[in-house]
């Protein structure tokens, strides 16, 4: 598998980066190395090998349903840059 | 032309846990805007989420109660995409390996019964909340509902209605509910629905889809998907393709309108989440679950129809909430004569009528289940007619008290002296010759005036199938 220019630039978009003509070219050929070796880790032979879906071959602990954390607004919002009534103020997003 | 409608809902489901999913903060509706967001919530560097065993169980409970398939081993993925109410940039939820896949679901649609798939049900967190009001240009953020627990349930596309799907909807509704997953509160939003809907001809290939997201209420549901279902057919009719899109429907203009197509559409880059291992269901905790279960509506109402012989519909309306249907079954219990008919009547036609006069849930009935029960043994035993029986049961509403004290205060027994009510009848009859006339010369609408007559003359408290059965012969000798 190979990326064509747009598909650059369509991964650019999704991903909110602004590209030039030039630096699409380039990261074209760095995504493609990319794939390549994918393409060599495919390669590898893997049937009855159960996926992996973590690198620890161990089960999540699971936490008891008590409410533990008191509330520190306060702390947690003296370090944010915005507030206004308890919220916390950013740049207007809507779709 | 004919057109065949293809719907499938995804509805999120607020779990009823008391913290949250990865974090030990509360879940609580309505607090004070971030005071319930903790450091896991609100992303801080370095904090990792620890996973709620309260919400394990209850997606267990559900998946159990479905009849579905219980992943025994499940994983956590990460949904990636950017919003402010989003603060880690990812959700985590379950992609490829969901704690629930399959079972199903009965549904009533007017007289007939139908079984919706389920395709699969996961665990996630909620997201917080965007305020865009009042914050001269800029967004407030509210994250106190981040990593609220929620089981995301998604059926298969087998509704062909508005209809259906609301049936649908109202089932789970009722189901989660009574199983007590869900608080089911609507307007709080723990229970959020998002119908994908297509028109297809009949038997032929599926058409392109359009979601409408985030309906609270199961009249938007039908609303929506009505007007979704006719605006798709107009555009096929006019000649245009549908496109894969996202819709918002508006309650106001009663319209849908375009959010995004498939072309924008979030590439969500799922991956398992490297934070969270992979989730073990053992099988003595499952059956912990299973035994802990109650009785599910649809065989509640499989036993109201063969036990108590009661109608499809008198079973459906019966289970519709727990509170009610343990409310029929305690008064059903309790009658000195069994006659489940006459519960269901009574529950379903006095009582939710003066419930919903006054809205108040059954939870609240300023009427016990018991009291009623009180009430309707004196119309078995004799000593109210069904009438005197409603004039008891109104002032138990209004004034509260024991029926039997009602009884005896307002004087509203039942004539039973048939002496007395012969005596009464020979007045009428005396007092309303013209009537008696009529009856004679074959007008049978006079017969009916002269037990109107008795009925006044003892207030209402004769037994009128008595005083039928003397008339008659009075008139007939």
């Amino acid at each position: 598998m190979s990326l064509s220019i747009d598909d650059v630039n369509r991964i650019a978009h999704l991903a909110r980066i602004r590209v030039s003509g030039d630096e699409a070219v380039q990261y074209q050929g760095q995504l493609n190395g990319i794939f390549d070796l994918i393409a060599q880790m495919q390669a590898v032979d893997t049937a009855g090998v159960a996926p992996m879906a973590h690198a620890r071959d161990l089960f999540q602990r699971l936490r008891a349903d008590v409410v533990t954390e008191p509330n520190r607004r306060e702390a947690f919002q003296s370090v944010a840059p915005q507030v206004a009534d308890g919220l916390y103020l950013v740049p207007k997003v809507i779709e | 032309m004919q057109w065949e409608t293809v719907i499938g809902l995804e509805v999120h489901t607020q779990l009823t846990t008391q913290s949250k999913i990865f974090s030990g903060a509360s879940t609580a509706f309505g607090a004070e805007p971030n005071t319930q967001a903790c450091q896991v919530d609100i992303a801080l560097p370095g904090v990792l989420p620890v996973l709620n065993k309260g919400a394990v169980e209850r997606a267990i409970r559900f998946g159990l109660a479905i009849g579905a398939r219980l992943n025994r081993i499940n994983v956590f993925d990460r949904k990636n995409y950017f919003y402010p109410d989003l603060p880690k940039g990812y959700q985590i939820s379950q992609f490829t390996l969901p704690i629930v896949e399959g079972g199903a679901l009965t549904i009533q649609v007017g007289d007939e019964e139908k079984t919706v798939r389920i395709t699969r049900a996961h665990l996630e967190e909620d997201a917080g909340k965007s305020l865009h009001e009042d914050f001269h240009g800029l967004t407030g953020i509210d994250l106190n509902r981040a990593g609220t627990p929620l089981l995301e349930i998604v059926s298969e596309p087998d509704m062909r209605s508005a209809k259906e799907a609301v049936a649908y909807a109202k089932a789970l509704h009722t189901l989660v509910t009574w199983i007590g997953t869900c608080d089911g509160n609507l307007q709080e939003g723990s229970f959020r629905c998002d119908a994908n809907v297509s028109v297809r001809r009949p038997g032929g290939p599926l058409g392109t889809r359009r979601e409408i997201k985030n309906l609270n209420s199961f009249r938007f549901l039908e609303q929506a998907i009505d007007y979704e279902i006719r605006w798709q057919i107009g555009e096929i009719e006019d000649g245009r393709a549908i496109q894969q899109a996202t819709v918002l429907f508006d309650p106001d203009s009663g319209e849908t309108r375009m959010m995004r197509t498939k072309e924008d559409a979030h590439d969500y880059r799922y991956f398992p989440d490297p934070d969270l291992l992979p989730v073990k269901l053992e099988e003595d905790w499952i059956e912990r679950v299973r035994a802990s279960l109650p009785e599910l509506p649809q065989a509640r109402q499989t036993r109201y129809r063969t036990e108590f012989g009661l109608s499809a519909y008198d079973a459906a309306t019966l289970t519709s909430s727990r509170t009610l249907s343990d409310y029929f079954e305690t008064v059903t219990a309790a009658l000195p004569k069994a006659d489940a008919k006459l519960a269901a009547n009574w529950v379903m036609g006095e009582l939710s009528a003066a419930l919903n006069r006054a809205e108040i849930d059954i939870a609240t009935s300023p009427i016990g289940a018991n009291r009623l029960a009180r009430l309707l043994g004196r119309l078995q035993d004799g000593t109210l007619s069904g009438k005197l029986a409603k004039q008891v049961f109104e002032a138990m509403w209004t004034e509260g008290g024991e029926p039997d004290a009602i009884i005896e205060a307002q004087g509203l027994k039942q004539m039973s002296d048939s002496g007395e009510v012969e005596r009464i009848i020979d007045t009428v009859l005396a007092a309303n010759q013209k009537s008696v006339e009529e009856f004679r010369a074959g007008k049978d609408k006079a017969f009916n005036a002269l037990v109107g007559q008795v009925m006044k003359a003892t207030k209402g408290k004769a037994n009128p199938a008595q005083v039928n059965d003397l008339l008659r012969a009075k008139l007939a000798g």
